[in-house]
């Protein structure tokens, strides 16, 4: 099980990786740049992401914005940005492939000519109503914010969130906008798959032709940066809700690390779905909890693992915490049983072959052939990916708890209704958040 | 080597007709649909039983046993518990799924081919051998009291019921399947297994299934698992709840639920819209598109791209078997909350009378709708989905095949026409969930009246 691809490296250091799929009339483009909120700095935060807006707004020889020509073509097509990277992607019938190049290479390569202030202004704007919508107005929406800030230290590039600060978007200038292209929208720091209705060697022919004479410029170094949490914080976030809720994060591997698929499967094991430990602990048998989740945030710099519990009404975050501390206990005795890391397996297989049924789009085969482009230099890590997971031992897993999920080295943040710090977890300090 | 001329964009071709694939149907002695179409090329499997009645056939003071009892079907089997069959799902990396909407009820489960045996069994024994036991049923309800908490702290749950509920007033569509707390609390189990005695009936039912898979192989398994499912009692017809006629005005036109320290707007503006087997349903569409139905639609572009006041703003036509809502919906910055409505209206008033729908716009709609239509066959769940909707709707077995035709054969005067019959800022009713002290005023002065407070019924 694979996805079969061919890579080429063009002069100018753009990767272009091509996979045929003819099942349907469609071709997938998606463009990978190497930058994310990572590469922001302290007060200037948000700024890959309000990037990422500017670059739907028209470029130097089509300047009537992005969507108009794609979506009268029937196309599909997004981009998103994460602390890793930001992507693009369009989903085109196979006539419109020609299109799709023209606009992404005319955007990598002429970006700036065509901006202006007041695309400026405005999508600053628009991000700053993203925020409202999806942190600020929605219940418990800056928990992370608060998560990430105790788990990663002020100048750690995972300390802030990608959507970014308000106080630092509204003080990002237009100036800005010509560096930050310049230091990360090139070929070089760049990687582009063409999958789908295609014959490779004529896709090729079309890629050079359109991307060839951009020029290269110089790949951005690499980060480095380091935290550790040493004791157990708590902290409090008073929030518009009516649930208190119990946010437990724990440094975990980078992403394709040792230990990360087993943290991944952990997740799943302790916490996801009506089969999982704490489910049926918390929520089937005690009834104290109304939902349970756990999962890895796997990273390129650090990954942390985070378990989210929501008390029933009438129930304590402490009843929570012990009861959840009791089931992590109880596993580390026991370690996982046959049945569950049968359960992970067959299940990290399923995913892995719906993964390929799709083309384009988030998480679809084009996007995944970059993710291993980007970030492992090999876009065939699709087997070798699946075999990280198919491998895992129940000592693995009872391993990775023990090293990890340590109840001295954790981040316990308890999200309260406003003016109810009290139903936190004892001695919790008061969260940071804007 | 190719040429690149970056003074004009690379033309577009027309796209190869889609073909869906065939559909086999069948049925079982017991009167269950069967239907199955083969989507080769990844082991995988889709199975989804489709029951054509939803949260629109919960009674009056019932809201929320139709989806309490679908909810139910998985929480025990025979001598199985939930946490049982849940493992024997998980043990064949796979997952059921159940979604009630107003007008159906769909438990879908995802496999790979090889398990299609036992993921098409675990169904069976959700469906026919439910336990339907007073201590599950006390679980499940108390956790959907709890998310009925929850949903007070979110604006958009809160906005949908709100708008909902002011266009709907006592029709069946004004309630969310979830339900309401009272009714909740007043439901017993024999009120589930009554309702799934009168609703979960192989003779009203179809299993449809795509993927890897024969339509004698699905057969013969639907046999195995399904021949045994019988309806216990008479049957007695009773009429679609879906199609009583609902409100001819909105209860209020300006409706406001105060939502202290937000930091932002929700808004709804709509009115009873259509069904889905109006007439006018192509021309809708494709008017849609042009009014907020995708990125470059005018109210997108006027409230985001022109304007900055929000992250995003889009209209939908929502045609189901009763008429279902059209509603505009938008999440604006505070301060812009009246300019935003103003701006929707506007839009809404011009499309009908001074700017209606160009012929450019009605072209590019057209091909926008057309050209990538092949995408939404690509998974073998979206092949089974658009199967449902054939089965929930009527509609003929060549209808994916013949939509691309039908969408280009619609005129820019068509266009035009249902736009000035089924949109009419006069009819349409607003919702707003917002910090009632900032926004309040601001509606008032800016001539769009006093809003009526609102409190939706949860």
């Amino acid at each position: 099980m694979n996805i079969p691809f061919t890579q080429h490296t063009l002069d100018n250091g753009l990767r272009v990786i091509l996979h045929e799929d003819h099942r349907l009339p469609m071709v997938a483009v998606n463009v990978w740049y190497h930058v994310g909120s990572k590469n922001e700095h302290p007060g200037r935060t948000g700024f890959a992401h309000l990037f990422e807006h500017l670059m739907f707004e028209g470029s130097e020889h089509y300047d009537k914005g992005f969507f108009h020509p794609l979506q009268e073509a029937g196309a599909s097509l997004n981009g998103s940005t994460n602390p890793d990277r930001t992507n693009y992607w369009e989903v085109v019938p196979t006539s419109a492939l020609e299109l799709a190049l023209w606009m992404e290479s005319d955007r990598m390569g002429y970006l700036l000519p065509a901006l202006t202030t007041q695309k400026f202004e405005n999508q600053r704007d628009v991000v700053l109503n993203e925020r409202r919508q999806n942190y600020e107005n929605r219940p418990y929406g800056l928990a992370t914010a608060a998560i990430t800030a105790a788990l990663f230290p002020p100048e750690h590039p995972y300390h802030w969130l990608t959507i970014g600060e308000t106080a630092d978007l509204k003080a990002a200038t237009f100036e800005d906008v010509r560096a930050f292209f310049q230091t990360y929208y090139h070929p070089a720091n760049a990687s582009l798959v063409v999958a789908g209705d295609i014959e490779p060697g004529d896709a090729l022919d079309r890629v050079r032709a359109y991307f060839g004479d951009i020029p290269a410029g110089p790949k951005p170094g690499a980060i480095d940066a380091a935290a550790s949490v040493d004791s157990e914080i708590r902290l409090v976030l008073e929030d518009r809700v009516e649930l208190p809720r119990l946010y437990l994060a724990w440094h975990s591997p980078a992403m394709f690390t040792p230990g990360d698929a087993e943290m991944d499967l952990v997740s799943d094991l302790i916490a996801n779905g009506k089969v999982s430990r704490l489910y049926r602990a918390l929520v089937y048998e005690q009834r104290i909890a109304s939902e349970v989740m756990a999962f890895q945030n796997s990273r390129e710099l650090a990954g942390f693992w985070q378990l989210v519990a929501t008390a029933a009404p009438g129930h304590t975050l402490n009843e929570l915490d012990e009861a959840i501390n009791a089931e992590i206990g109880r596993f580390l005795d026991e370690g996982p049983t046959a049945d569950e890391v049968e359960r992970g397996r067959a299940q990290a297989e399923a995913q892995f072959v719906y993964r390929l049924q799709t083309l384009g789009g988030f998480g679809g085969k084009s996007d995944q052939l970059n993710a291993y482009s980007v970030f492992l230099n090999d876009p065939g890590f699709f087997e070798a990916d699946l075999a990280r997971y198919e491998r895992v031992t129940a000592l693995d897993l009872h391993s990775v708890v023990v090293e990890h999920l340590r109840r001295d080295k954790r981040v316990a943040l308890s999200v309260v209704p406003k003016g109810k710090a009290g139903l936190a977890l004892a001695e919790s300090a008061l969260a940071v958040v804007s | 080597m190719i040429a690149v001329d970056r003074s004009r964009l690379p033309a577009v071709g027309a796209s190869p007709p889609v073909r869906f694939p065939t559909i086999s149907k069948q049925r079982l002695t017991n009167r269950l649909g069967l239907w199955s179409a083969e989507h080769r090329g990844l082991p995988v499997l889709t199975f989804m039983l489709v029951l054509p009645s939803g949260s629109a056939a919960d009674f009056e003071g019932y809201e929320g046993l139709a989806a309490i009892t679908a909810d139910m079907l998985d929480e025990g089997s025979g001598d199985r518990s939930a946490i049982d069959i849940n493992a024997a799902l998980a043990r064949i990396g796979a997952h059921l799924d159940t979604d009630v909407s107003s007008d159906a009820t769909v438990f879908t489960v995802t496999c790979l081919a090889r398990f299609g045996r036992q993921a098409l069994s675990l169904l069976a024994d959700c469906i026919v051998r439910p336990r339907l036991a007073a201590e599950d049923f006390d679980r499940l309800r108390q956790l959907r009291l709890t998310r009925l908490v929850q949903i007070r702290d979110m604006p958009s749950a809160i906005a949908d019921r709100a708008f909902m509920q002011l266009v709907y007033g006592a029709h069946p569509y004004a309630h969310m399947a979830l339900g309401t707390e009272e009714a909740l609390r007043q439901m017993t189990i024999d009120d589930v297994r009554a309702f799934h005695q009168r609703i979960f009936s192989p003779a009203s039912a179809t299993l449809v299934a795509s993927g890897e898979i024969a339509s004698g192989d699905f057969w013969q398994m639907a046999e195995d698992m399904f021949g045994g499912w019988e309806k216990p009692g008479a049957q007695t017809a009773i009429a679609d709840p879906a199609l009583a006629p609902p409100p001819l005005e909105p209860a209020h036109r300006l409706a406001l639920v105060n939502k202290s320290g937000a930091a932002q707007s929700e808004i709804r503006i709509g009115e009873v819209g259509l069904t889905r087997s109006t007439p006018d349903y192509h021309p809708l569409i494709v008017l849609n598109m042009i009014l907020g139905g995708q990125f470059v639609s005018r109210i997108n572009m006027k409230l985001r791209q022109e304007k900055g006041l929000t992250y995003g703003a889009r209209t939908a036509f929502d045609f189901r078997r009763g008429r279902g809502p059209f509603v505009l919906q938008t999440s604006v910055q505070s301060d812009g909350t009246a300019i935003a409505v103003q701006e929707a209206m506007n839009e809404l008033h011009a499309i009908r009378t001074d700017r209606p729908p160009t012929e450019h716009e009605v072209e590019t709609a057209k091909t926008a709708l057309t050209r990538g239509y092949a995408r939404n066959f690509e998974t073998a769940e979206q092949v089974a989905r658009a199967m449902s909707q054939l089965v929930l709707y009527g509609l003929p077995d060549d209808y994916f095949d013949t939509f691309a035709a039908s969408v280009s054969k619609v005129t820019v005067e068509e266009t035009r026409h249902v736009a000035y019959v089924h949109v009419d800022p006069a009819r349409l009713a607003t919702a707003i969930v917002a910090d009632a002290a900032l926004v309040g005023p601001q509606l008032t002065h800016a001539g769009l009246g006093e809003p009526v407070p609102l409190l939706p019924r949860l």
